[in-house]
């Protein structure tokens, strides 16, 4: 680049700045500009052209006066003539006054485009550059409409100087930003990937960034970037650090490039060829063995380079996740940092750790530090690490080191911070519960947390307690002991007590052979909190109090007392007041048998998500410990939770605190089915969603022959068929639900189908005409299996054909002894099949015709006597027999059940259309 | 209750830091700074709130003075006070700037423990401060021990503005009425708006404890008079063009030496004067204004690039009357590349800096008229901006009252002395100033 002569140098443009420093007040500098201003309009407005010294000079002052805050509106002219002048600096200070100031929108952007081109055509690497620099600083939509075709050229052009490529490559980069879909790779992709064999290391950190880019966008189209990453990466790690000269940091070999390549690869799975593997291995470990040699310079920019590139490269081992050796060795490498002088080094260890700890192969090497980590929760100064130190510890803890963590993370509850200690209880009561193994331990732990953080537990938490101590019999009596020795403290947490007066209100009687709680001194207890207490756990109370009356009757005269007295009876809170009145009147009116059905104990709580992990969930931002990992220990850990006692009868018995822990989401049985439901959507993969929808495709076209089989973001298929006799045809229709066309498209039955176009246009649709025999009574349906190619993907659908035994039912008509007299001569216990059923669907009459109709028998009318009966006949004709089926449901609509049986002559046939039919109604 | 009081330079740096209650703490000095003299955008209201607190700031060329409180005080309580505060420091000291405040920051301690108390306003009369607030030492060894116990009792006193025992040879009294005339008027001429604002300024070298009374041509006051017989003797004064009869006066306030239980039984002003100088009284008056000059403007735009001016002033008052330091200024759009001005008379400039044809006459009679003509040339931009044509303002001096009031007699009684009021030499004089006067175009 030329250097700036010194008869460059603006002397009027220094005066005026240092004027404008000089000026005492705001209103003198005001003055100062306006006076410059009209000075330079009076000046462009002259009659005789300016030169072009003078024209930069001026702009220089606008630009200037701009970046002071004053509004230009004029000198754009001059601006756009200097960019065809010749020397650099003119050009210079006219693309910075355009970078600067000139809008999108402006009527000078053709000009502009114009002097760009001009620029960019021209064989002047300085000029090319400065040209590229502009329109990657404005980098509008409109600069990218008009270059994006021009630059990708530029770029791959043999005869580019190294330096303007580098500005060409960042320029895309950043239009590619700014409007994506201007900037097409297609026919370039492979040279820019090829970029990064360049020999200029410039070169190739400014096209990484862009493939980078890019491959995020579209993967497949830059694989090939992988191996020559790969390559590049292993050259610039085994280089001596002299190698490289100009792009040695501090005696790290180019460090930014190889955290760039490191951040590229993380773009993609582990190669699969096993030579670029290997090699990619090895370089990772020499990282891993660079960071163990000593440092070279006492310098921090040399153990600043060296560890970005030690932390890239493990951030990418954790990527791929599948190399047990490296995974410990950088878990290894962590351990080291965790005790390292630099505060940021620690808190990087820390925060990949969490990730490592989410491995299977590295879990354990993790768990060896737990010492030094449970140190840095205790003594590091700065709370971003302590909180790190918080998160890994709650990631690496399992089923072995559970209880020394939890006590760990309790005991530094009680100096940590306030803004990280609500997610610190919240964890706490996660990995208590998760890997409780013994529930006396799992209460005090919570108990403990509610005394020590009772402000942070949240309503769920406590929730959570109650829910355990119900569902699980044994820890009731220990619960009731600990709960008690607890609200004797002299102050306690009104969450505390809240747990407290649940407990005891149910389960007090376990304790209550103990003089030293006597159920009068039980409720001496409670009721010394009672006054303390707002107004909803004093409602929790006094539902307590009125389940003591049940357990032990001869409190009732003392409690009656105090329902009866003015603070409760006539309580402000209307809440209150009528617990008070309505728990007074059940008590003194009701007979014992009847109060002790009411108040009897709560049933057990259905098997749901622990809501504190929607709760976690729902705090954390990014950068959490994975929950699926969570989620996938919840799993193991579920049985804790009694899953066999999921009580259907649970809502039977509503209780007065029922409501309490009712927990906002309805009814439990209902709440249940769907919960449980998410939950499995969460295990499972995704694959298994699919099929489950699939399923259930397939079984609506029980009783129908028309509708859509299957249907994702890509492709809809729909089915059209008709069955005569033994025979049926079947019509798909493939449809392409997105804009590009499918390629290589086929489709193979196990039976024989015709075959179908290999090609479905965007937007179009293709069928396929499939004709059916049935040949033998029959239980598997075909399967279907389509293969198409979208975009660069591979897409693979296996289906099953909605094609059921029933399609191929002729309808017979009889009159009701007809039917009487087959249905007893089909009376062998094999050829009977029967079915009874909780109703699906709402049992609906008319629905359930229809659907009887859909099945392709006759549906029979005044035949049953209970005219609430469905009874049907048919014959399934097959090419080798027809068989014969009657078929009767019975609906019982109070229980909501079904009873089906099902006759025909031949035994699998019936068994067959029982468990098809089961699953319609 | 004002809680404390600050006085920055332009820079923000602080000067002067006085606080009287606790609950203002050391950073409301910085929050005035970071939030007002610093602020990104230019502060326009007099009254911040910042945090609870109240900042009412004044400023005086560089220098920031800033009231500050945490209570609901009367806003206009503090402003006077900050103007009477002004007002002392000019007496003690000229001009306040930056320099006189460093040189004279003990004096100004001292001036703020005497006239503010605990946040609550006190005697802030510079007559009655100089004789006991005394940074020249000098002057005060001229003060007998009699004079020195004097002040106690006249501080305390009934009439802490004047001391007992003044003696001069010549009885003299000197009466200033200063108004600034405001308009805002149609280019087609048509008066949207004004008013004039009045001191009554007074300087009196009296001997003794004077009874003064003063009489003008209030509305009411002529009114009753009128029905009482007397005729009024307006023949004195030969001032003002419409030479009419009395003026409106639509509210005033006094000295608080003018007995306002008599001024509101009978609407006379009577009081015994302070010694030196002080105003008597102030005004305004928005009736039957007599506008003391016409500007007449016609722009007129030639294409994008050039623009022509041409203002006419007429002056309005008797001819024998001659008006003074007039200065019209007219602005200019903010895109003008070139301006050629021809005046009749006087001297015109284009102002570059103020964006503005400066036309300035350095004398005028009444009942003449002057015009200037200007080509202004345009650089054309890119914004389609159209001008705001800001009004054209003028300003000037004229030996009158612009609002028509006349001093009718100003009498001074002294009945344990023996000079009469035929004996005090007394001057009045009238000078009307421009305010805002601008006329748009």
């Amino acid at each position: 680049m030329p250097a700036v002569s010194k008869g460059d140098g603006m002397r009027g443009l220094a005066v005026f700045i240092s004027d404008i420093r000089n000026c005492k007040s705001k209103e003198a500098e005001i003055k100062r500009i306006n006076k410059e201003l009209a000075n330079i309009r009076s000046k462009f407005k002259g009659d005789k052209a300016l030169d072009g010294y003078s024209k930069k000079k001026y702009v220089c002052k606008l630009l200037f006066i701009f970046l002071l805050g004053h509004d230009i509106d004029f000198g754009h002219m001059e601006a756009v003539n200097l960019l065809s002048s010749n020397k650099y600096t003119e050009k210079q200070i006219g693309y910075l006054f355009i970078s600067v100031l000139v809008n999108s929108n402006s009527e000078l952007i053709r000009l502009i485009n114009n002097a760009i081109k001009n620029d960019l055509s021209s064989r002047n690497p300085t000029f090319m550059c400065l040209a590229l620099h502009c329109i990657a600083n404005v980098g509008s939509r409109e600069m990218a409409e008009a270059f994006a075709g021009e630059i990708p050229r530029i770029l791959v052009a043999g005869d580019t100087m190294d330096s303007v490529k580098q500005s060409a490559a960042l320029c895309l980069l950043r239009l590619y930003k700014t409007s994506p879909d201007l900037v097409l790779m297609g026919e370039w992709t492979s040279r820019v990937v090829h970029l990064l064999n360049d020999q200029h290391m410039g070169v190739v950190t400014a096209a990484i960034s862009l493939i980078t880019c890019l491959s995020q966008k579209n993967p497949d189209e830059f694989k090939t970037c992988v191996s020559l990453a790969v390559s590049r990466l292993s050259r610039i790690v085994s280089s001596a650090s002299t190698d490289l000269q100009d792009y040695t940091y501090y005696f790290v070999p180019a460090p930014w490039l190889s955290c760039k390549l490191l951040r590229l690869l993380q773009c993609y799975p582990p190669p699969e060829d096993g030579a670029v593997k290997g090699r990619l291995v090895e370089c990772l470990e020499t990282i891993l063995n660079k960071a163990q040699e000593p440092p070279k310079s006492k310098k921090v920019q040399h153990s600043n380079a060296k560890n970005a590139i030690l932390f890239e490269a493990i951030s990418l081992i954790i990527h791929y996740d599948s190399e047990p050796n490296l995974l410990v060795r950088a878990c290894n490498q962590l351990g080291q940092f965790l005790q390292h002088r630099e505060t940021n080094l620690r808190y990087l260890a820390l925060e990949s750790m969490c990730t490592l700890a989410s491995s299977e192969f590295s879990h354990e090497a993790v768990k060896t530090h737990i010492e030094t980590v449970i140190n840095a929760l205790k003594t590091e100064r700065d709370v971003s690490v302590r909180q790190r130190a918080a998160d890994l510890l709650y990631a690496m803890c399992d089923r072995s080191n559970a209880k020394q963590i939890v006590a760990e993370m309790l005991s530094y509850l009680e100096t940590a911070d306030y803004s990280i200690r609500e997610e610190m209880v919240l964890k706490v009561a996660i990995l208590a519960e998760k890997y409780a193994v013994d529930y006396s331990w799992y209460v005090d732990t919570i108990l403990n947390l509610i005394r020590i953080a009772g402000d942070y537990v949240s309503e769920e938490v406590w929730y959570r307690v109650i829910q355990i101590v119900i569902n699980r019999d044994d820890v009731q009596g220990y619960a009731a002991k600990t709960v008690f020795e607890a609200l004797q403290a002299p102050a306690c947490h009104e969450n505390m007590v809240k747990v407290g007066g649940y407990i005891l209100g149910e389960f007090g009687n376990l304790i209550a052979g103990d003089p030293r709680s006597s159920p009068l001194v039980q409720f001496n207890l409670l009721h010394s909190k009672f006054h303390l207490c707002s107004v909803p756990t004093r409602a929790l109370l006094l539902s307590a109090y009125i389940k003591f009356i049940n357990l032990f009757p001869e409190t009732k005269s003392t409690i009656q007392e105090v329902l009866r007295s003015d603070s409760q009876i006539r309580n402000s809170d209307v809440e209150l007041q009528q617990r008070a009145v309505e728990y007074l009147k059940l008590s003194s009116i009701a007979s014992t048998d009847v109060l002790a059905t009411v108040l009897e104990e709560m049933p057990p709580f259905p098997e749901r998500e622990s809501s504190i992990l929607a709760k976690l969930k729902k705090k954390k931002g990014p950068g959490a410990v994975s929950v699926n990992e969570l989620e996938e220990g919840k799993r193991e850990g579920g049985e804790l939770n009694g899953g066999g006692e999921r009580g259907g009868d649970s809502s039977s018995t509503p209780s007065p605190s029922a409501d309490l822990l009712g927990l906002r989401a309805g009814p439990p049985v209902t709440a249940a089915a769907p919960s449980a439901g998410s939950l499995l959507v969460d295990v499972f993969s995704e694959a298994g969603v699919n099929d489950d929808g699939f399923l259930s495709e397939f079984s609506r076209f029980v009783c129908k022959n028309n509708g859509v089989l299957f249907e994702n973001q890509l492709l809809q298929i729909g089915i059209k068929s008709e069955y005569r006799q033994n025979l049926g045809r079947m019509y798909l229709f493939y449809g392409n639900k997105t804009s590009v066309q499918f390629v290589t498209f086929t489709t193979t039955l196990n039976v024989q189908a015709k075959p179908v176009e290999p090609l479905i246009e965007g937007g179009a649709q293709v069928q396929q005409v499939i004709n059916i025999e049935c040949l033998t009574d029959f239980s598997d349906a075909p399967l279907l299996n389509i293969k198409f190619r979208y975009g660069g993907a591979l897409q693979n659908l296996t289906l099953k054909l909605p094609v059921t035994i029933n399609k191929f039912f002729q309808p017979t008509e009889m009159a009701s002894h007809d039917f009487f007299q087959r249905w007893k001569q089909l009376s062998l216990p094999q050829q009977e099949a029967q079915k009874i059923f909780k109703a699906n669907h709402a049992m609906d009459t008319e629905v359930l015709k229809a659907k009887l109709l859909g099945l392709g028998m006759a549906l029979l009318e005044n035949v049953d006597p209970n005219p609430e009966n469905f009874v049907c006949a048919g014959v399934i004709q097959t090419k080798a027999q027809q068989v014969g089926s009657l078929l009767r449901l019975e609906p019982n609509a109070q229980a909501q059940m079904y009873r089906l049986t099902v006759r025909s002559s031949k035994d699998t046939v019936s068994k067959r259309l029982c468990e098809l039919l089961a699953e319609q109604f | 209750m004002i809680g404390g009081l600050f006085i920055y330079n332009h820079k923000g740096e602080v000067l002067i830091s006085r606080v009287y209650r606790d609950d203002i703490g050391r950073n409301a000095v910085d929050a005035f700074r970071v939030n007002v003299i610093h602020a990104r955008q230019q502060v326009r209201s007099p009254v911040t709130n910042i945090a609870r607190t109240s900042f009412f700031h004044v400023k005086r060329s560089n220098i920031w003075l800033a009231a500050v409180t945490k209570q609901n005080v009367n806003a206009a309580m503090v402003f006077e006070f900050l103007y009477k505060m002004c007002d002392v420091m000019t007496a003690y000291f000229g001009k306040i700037s930056e320099e006189n405040i460093k040189n004279n920051f003990v004096l100004i301690y001292e001036l703020l423990d005497e006239i503010l108390d605990f946040g609550y306003p006190q005697n802030s009369e510079t007559g009655a401060l100089k004789t006991f607030i005394t940074q020249q030492g000098i002057k005060s060894q001229h003060h007998t021990k009699e004079e020195q116990s004097q002040i106690t009792s006249q501080v305390t006193g009934q009439i802490g503005w004047r001391r007992e025992g003044i003696k001069y040879r010549r009885n003299e009294l000197f009466l200033d009425v200063l108004e600034s005339v405001n308009l805002l008027m149609s280019p087609q001429g048509q008066v949207l708006s004004a008013h004039v604002s009045g001191r009554v300024v007074m300087k009196s070298y009296l001997s003794g404890m004077p009874e003064c009374k003063f009489g003008m041509n209030d509305k009411i006051v002529i009114d009753k008079q009128g029905k009482g017989g007397t005729t009024d003797d307006s023949g004195k004064s030969e001032l003002g063009g419409s030479g009419k009869q009395s003026i409106a006066i639509d509210d005033c306030t006094f000295h608080q030496c003018v007995r306002l239980s008599k001024f509101d039984s009978e609407r006379s002003i009577s009081f015994i004067p302070p010694d030196g100088e002080y105003e008597l009284m102030r005004y305004r008056t928005t009736k039957d204004i007599i506008l003391p000059f016409r500007v007449i403007p016609l722009v007129r735009e030639v294409g994008r690039t050039k623009l022509e001016v041409k203002v006419v002033i007429k002056s309005n008052f008797k001819p024998s009357l001659l008006a003074q330091k007039i200065e019209v200024r007219i602005p200019t759009p903010l895109n003008t590349s070139g301006v050629q001005v021809i005046c009749m008379k006087g001297k015109a400039k284009y102002k570059a800096s103020e964006n503005a044809i400066v036309w300035k006459i350095k004398r005028m009679a009444g009942m003449k008229e002057s015009q200037i003509s200007a080509e202004i040339e345009l650089l054309p931009t890119n914004d389609k901006k159209k001008w705001a044509r800001p009004p054209i303002s003028m300003n000037f001096e004229v030996p009158f009252a612009p609002s028509g009031l006349k001093v009718r007699y100003l009498k001074v009684f002294e009945p344990k002395l023996n000079y009469s009021d035929h004996d005090v030499i007394k001057w009045v004089r009238y000078i009307g100033r421009s305010g805002i006067y601008e006329t748009r175009c």
